[in-house]
């Protein structure tokens, strides 16, 4: 599996913020997308994910499944949780895991890992944003997809949850899975750099 | 389908719990409906007359109060981008939501309306016939009223923008509802034929509503 870009140009509100943007990322590698802020990390994120258009230029997932599209085989975890206050934690995970579907593991297994098992019950209003967080990640473990795109991922987390996280990639990159992650810090393991020029 | 029940039951778990859309819409229902004799003033006649009306009115009102969120709260938490990129069509994702929400939203103004019916002067039969008319009809209320709810997610504040995109849509909904119901009241002309052209443009909003939906979701992506 190898995921690559060419050429890229992003236009946003009609400002253009970044062209002529290439990079590639074999399965099993982590791509550490960094920039300043506004230099279009989630622009490029999105456009991944098929959320967005490019203006110029394509993005490929070379030997992946081949009847499923690209975003259809990711996983995307935003700066929004995707999460209902109104619901209980594990009523939010296991509705994720339900409507997502394919490859799905127990949800209550996927709380005990981002440490949440305690919370199931508790409805996702009165969750911390670390916890939120926590409950996102969940969701990339319920369910199976072998691209992750994540925006800054570790934000929100405290110590111990991103060493947690660092454990959760190493184990997706050792079963062949690949992400790609926007980042200001440090994400803990070893990872192939793209730096975004200072658009803006 | 796993897919799809997982949504609709989601939908309506949220519609149902505190600060969910279902009450909302039938105390609304209820408010509008109150307040129609002290305006009218105590003609049981006219109150009678004007009921199918009032009735009606009050449905899509309420429906309506509720359907602008059908979408825009899904986009604010980043529900919408997940729901995008899964696997399941985005058509029938809509179809799904739209269902959901006749079901929490819709179904309750129907339960309601025999005792608003009461209110308003009507007898079991007239109150009957606007149950089932809006059985019939309120469908296409929520369906055609998902394609200004997708249009409303692009542009921020778009709530009050729903109003004004959907009524319109909903006028021939509106004509035939009250005219099938006033059909079966008064007479002279059949039920039949306003009835079935209700139907209709129930089963109509069906397919169109979904593809617009979608297509108005997709085009609204940023």
């Amino acid at each position: 599996m190898r995921l690559s870009g060419q050429n890229l140009r992003c236009v946003r509100g009609g400002r253009e913020v970044f062209a002529g943007l290439d990079f590639g990322a074999e399965a099993g590698e982590l791509l550490a997308v960094t920039g300043a802020n506004g230099s279009g990390k989630t622009s490029l994120l999105r456009l991944i994910a098929g959320l967005l258009v490019p203006a110029e230029g394509a993005i490929v997932l070379a030997s992946g499944e081949a009847e499923l599209t690209l975003a259809e085989q990711a996983h995307y975890l935003g700066h929004r949780d995707a999460l209902k206050p109104a619901l209980s934690v594990m009523e939010n995970l296991a509705f994720w895991r339900d409507f997502l579907g394919g490859e799905v593991s127990d949800a209550g297994k996927s709380l005990e890992a981002v440490g949440l098992d305690h919370a199931a019950h508790l409805p996702a209003a009165y969750l911390s944003a670390g916890q939120r967080r926590r409950l996102s990640l969940a969701r990339l473990l319920a369910v199976r997809r072998p691209l992750w795109l994540l925006d800054e991922p570790t934000a929100a987390l405290d110590a111990a949850g991103q060493e947690l996280f660092a454990g959760l990639m190493r184990d997706h990159l050792a079963r062949g899975g690949l992400i790609v992650a926007a980042t200001h810090g440090p994400l803990g393991l070893e990872a192939r750099e793209l730096k975004i020029g200072g658009a803006l | 389908m796993t897919a799809l029940a997982a949504l609709i039951r989601r939908d309506i778990r949220i519609a149902l719990r505190v600060g969910g859309g279902a009450l909302i819409g039938v105390l609304f229902f209820l408010s509008v409906v109150v307040l129609m004799p002290f305006a009218v003033g105590p003609d049981l006649k006219l109150l009678a007359r004007l009921g199918p009306a009032i009735l009606w009115l009050g449905a899509l009102l309420a429906s309506l109060l509720t359907l602008d969120r059908l979408f825009t709260a899904d986009h604010e938490d980043g529900s919408l981008d997940l729901i995008v990129m899964s696997r399941t069509p985005l058509e029938l994702a809509c179809g799904a939501k739209a269902l959901a929400h006749w079901i929490a939203a819709g179904l309750p103004l129907i339960v309601a309306t025999p005792v608003l019916g009461l209110l308003l002067n009507l007898d079991t039969l007239s109150t009957a016939a606007v149950a089932l008319t809006l059985l019939a009809g309120t469908p296409a209320l929520t369906f055609t009223g998902m394609i200004g709810a997708a249009l409303a997610v692009t542009l921020h504040r778009g709530g009050l923008l729903l109003a004004v995109l959907v009524l319109p849509l909903s006028i021939p909904v509106l004509i035939f509802g009250v005219a099938a119901s006033e059909a079966a009241i008064t007479g002279p002309q059949g039920f039949g034929a306003p009835f079935a052209i209700l139907c209709a443009l129930s089963l109509v909003s069906f397919v169109i509503g979904p593809f617009a939906a979608a297509a108005s979701l997709r085009q609204g992506l940023d």
